[in-house]
């Protein structure tokens, strides 16, 4: 029974960080119709970045502030000069340039700052609470992930359903044509998308980092749960990647808690999960639409 | 002269009509330019190819023996990036299917090989290397069929998943698969015919890097011979036809599905065959081999040599195999130390891969074929109306 509950418990607080980098993946999906698969390494540059600040004696939190900031700055930049040129265009191409943008800052990561495993702080201890006398698998920096999740979520449904800025980014992903002749400047919406995008998916980075090992490619595997999370929930609903983020925690959590030796099954299971959904419901668990075409 | 010259004109308003989005353009009909021509090559497909076949088979040996074993090495590593990125080209550029999960079908070829060359009396090379041809063609017809109903940015996050996933497989069955350590190959000795043949061309010595290279240049040949027909045969004539218009294909009767599984299908099996040579050139099979950064290189390859091309494949392995070793140096040069430089190879691969993609899509081959193409067509229209003028 505590074994459950400990698995449970580590299984919502990775599908939390899971659900904010699906959140990140489908609110690019949205706007531009484009899979971000360089949303990884994006990620790790600014945790790298963090880590520099922190390392040169700087507060965690100024680290986050900083990482954030230079999140949003990378998104916007990416969508101005590498995605603007391909939007649009065959889905291909813009496929290849996102792979292309994702193995070029990898290997950036590992020049600058080398790749070595380092280890990443956590503003808060990593010691389970204990109830009745016995840990359980929540520990402060478990309720801090969870915190930082839920008010990330909840400012981003203030900006869309309350702000004049978020009403013209709906606008433009609804339906760019009518958008513009409305006055829209759609153009600076979508680089202002990617740019959230890309702090969202930064902080979910850092997240994941906090008492764990860095090094250039470990987002490799979030950027694949990001996305078999996103498709769970249909690609194309922030709700739906939420609770695909959720699912995928818990499974992911229960298979590694169950088999014998399985953590290093963890990435086939996505691979099923993953392989399942897009048999059976390619739309996604939520989808309303019958195909999908083009 | 009249009559070539009505050719030439058909020809050119077949190619005028060349498509130019990104994959097409690559594989223009070059068939009928070479009708027109006077030409030195058979018309017949089949007998075209084997002449090709001829020719690339006599300029290996000479390419073989003229080089250093450094060099000889370095070939037999291009060998097995030039299958696999066969495979893959005909797979994204034909079919318009991407698959970052090549990596990992290769891991499958390669760990069959090393599985079969651990026992003590192995059964021949060709053999264990045609089996491990079967056994990735199993999974690729698997993931095929998966791969079938996918388009576009899903279909690049399941074979995303395959490339991370699959290699954990090596890890869970460490007893059989070695873990993280992966499993030694141990590289077959050359037969005495091979050191006989050799002794009687150049009379250098026989050694086991070369017959390796020797392996994986002859895997290259039989693989792109291949790859070559059905590129020209109905096959390839229907794959196209998928690809670029899929209500006109499904209205005459292609199942769409059915051909998507046969092109995932093709493409594994020479992903697989790559993976056997790799496991015996690096004598190596381990998960470190196998990683996301493979399947992404591959991919680099056949966008800069243009997507469906497979001579722009052969050239983009080549890049593969001789660029990482000019840049690395030059990294050393600039003060960076080893494992700095050593960054600096998939870096070019990824600003590679997004300078082609947004300057030159059709890639280098598409890019030079489609300006000759050009080229002949304006002067055909100069030609015309000198002609009609005077």
């Amino acid at each position: 029974m505590q074994q459950f509950v400990n698995v449970t418990l580590s299984g919502l607080v990775e599908g939390m960080v899971y659900a904010a980098f699906a959140l990140a993946l489908v609110l690019i999906w949205r706007s531009t119709r484009i899979v971000n698969f360089a949303q990884g390494s994006m990620a790790a540059a600014t945790a790298f970045i963090a880590l520099a600040l922190i390392n040169a004696g700087q507060s965690y939190w100024v680290a986050l502030i900083a990482a954030l900031v230079s999140g949003f700055v990378i998104g916007a930049v990416v969508e101005r000069v590498v995605i603007r040129p391909v939007e649009g265009g065959p889905e291909l191409n813009a496929v290849i340039v996102t792979l292309g943008l994702f193995v070029a800052i990898q290997a950036l990561i590992a020049i600058i700052f080398g790749s070595s495993f380092q280890s990443f702080p956590t503003p808060f201890g990593v010691r389970g609470f204990e109830v009745g006398g016995s840990t359980i698998a929540l520990t402060p920096t478990s309720v801090y992930v969870i915190v930082a999740v839920l008010i990330t979520m909840g400012l981003l449904v203030a900006l869309f359903r309350f702000t004049r800025v978020g009403l013209a980014m709906r606008a433009s992903a609804f339906g760019q044509e009518v958008a513009r002749l409305l006055g829209v400047r759609v153009g600076r919406m979508l680089t202002l998308g990617w740019a959230l995008a890309a702090v969202v998916g930064s902080l979910s980075g850092l997240l994941i980092a906090g008492g764990e090992f860095v090094y250039p490619a470990y987002m490799d595997s979030l950027i694949v749960f990001g996305f078999v999370a996103a498709v769970l929930g249909g690609l194309d609903s922030p709700v739906g990647a939420i609770v695909g983020g959720l699912l995928l925690g818990l499974a992911l959590s229960y298979v590694s808690g169950y088999v014998p030796r399985g953590s290093a099954l963890v990435n086939v299971a996505a691979l099923v999960i993953l392989m399942v959904v897009l048999l059976v419901r390619p739309g996604g668990l939520f989808a309303s639409t019958v195909a999908r075409r083009a | 002269m009249s009559e070539s010259q009505s050719q030439l004109s058909t020809a050119g308003a077949a190619t005028d009509e060349a498509p130019v989005e990104a994959t097409s353009a690559a594989n223009a009909p070059s068939t009928q330019a070479a009708v027109g021509r006077r030409s030195f090559l058979p018309t017949s497909t089949l007998l075209r190819h084997l002449v090709v076949v001829l020719v690339c088979l006599v300029g290996a040996v000479i390419l073989l023996e003229i080089t250093d074993p450094f060099t000889n090495s370095q070939l037999a590593s291009l060998s097995y990036y030039a299958i696999a990125a066969g495979g893959l080209t005909v797979l994204t550029g034909l079919n318009g299917q991407i698959s970052l999960g090549h990596g990992a079908l290769m891991a499958v070829g390669a760990y069959t090989t090393a599985l079969f060359l651990e026992s003590d009396e192995p059964v021949p090379l060709a053999l264990i290397l045609l089996v491990s041809v079967l056994v990735a063609t199993a999974v690729g017809a698997l993931v095929g069929v998966a791969a079938a109903r996918l388009h576009g940015p899903y279909l690049a996050g399941a074979t995303l998943a395959l490339a991370v996933g699959l290699p954990g497989l090596a890890i869970y069955f460490h007893d059989t698969l070695g873990g993280e350590q992966g499993m030694r190959v141990r590289a077959p000795q050359p037969p005495d015919a091979f050191k006989d043949f050799i002794g009687w061309v150049s009379g250098n010595s026989a050694t086991g890097t070369k017959w390796l290279a020797y392996v994986g240049a002859i895997c290259l040949i039989i693989t792109y011979f291949l790859l070559a027909n059905l590129v020209r045969s109905r096959i390839g004539r229907t794959w196209r036809a998928v690809r670029d218009q899929e209500v006109a294909a499904e209205l005459a009767g292609i199942n769409l599905g059915a051909w998507r599984v046969l092109a995932f299908t093709v493409s594994a099996a020479a992903a697989g065959l790559a993976g056997g040579v790799m496991a015996l050139v690096v004598r190596l099979a381990a998960p470190s081999g196998f990683t996301l950064v493979l399947s992404l290189a591959l991919l680099t390859a056949i966008v800069l040599g243009g997507l469906g091309s497979l001579l722009g494949a052969l050239l983009g392995s080549a890049l593969l195999v001789f660029l990482p070793p000019f840049v690395t140096d030059l990294g050393g040069q600039f003060g960076l130390d080893n494992t700095e430089a050593a960054q600096l190879a998939p870096f070019v691969y990824g600003v590679v891969l997004i300078v082609a993609m947004i300057f030159a899509p059709a890639g280098f081959v598409g890019t030079v074929r489609l300006r000759w193409l050009t080229y002949r067509a304006k002067q055909r229209a100069a030609a015309a109306r000198a002609s009609s003028g005077g």
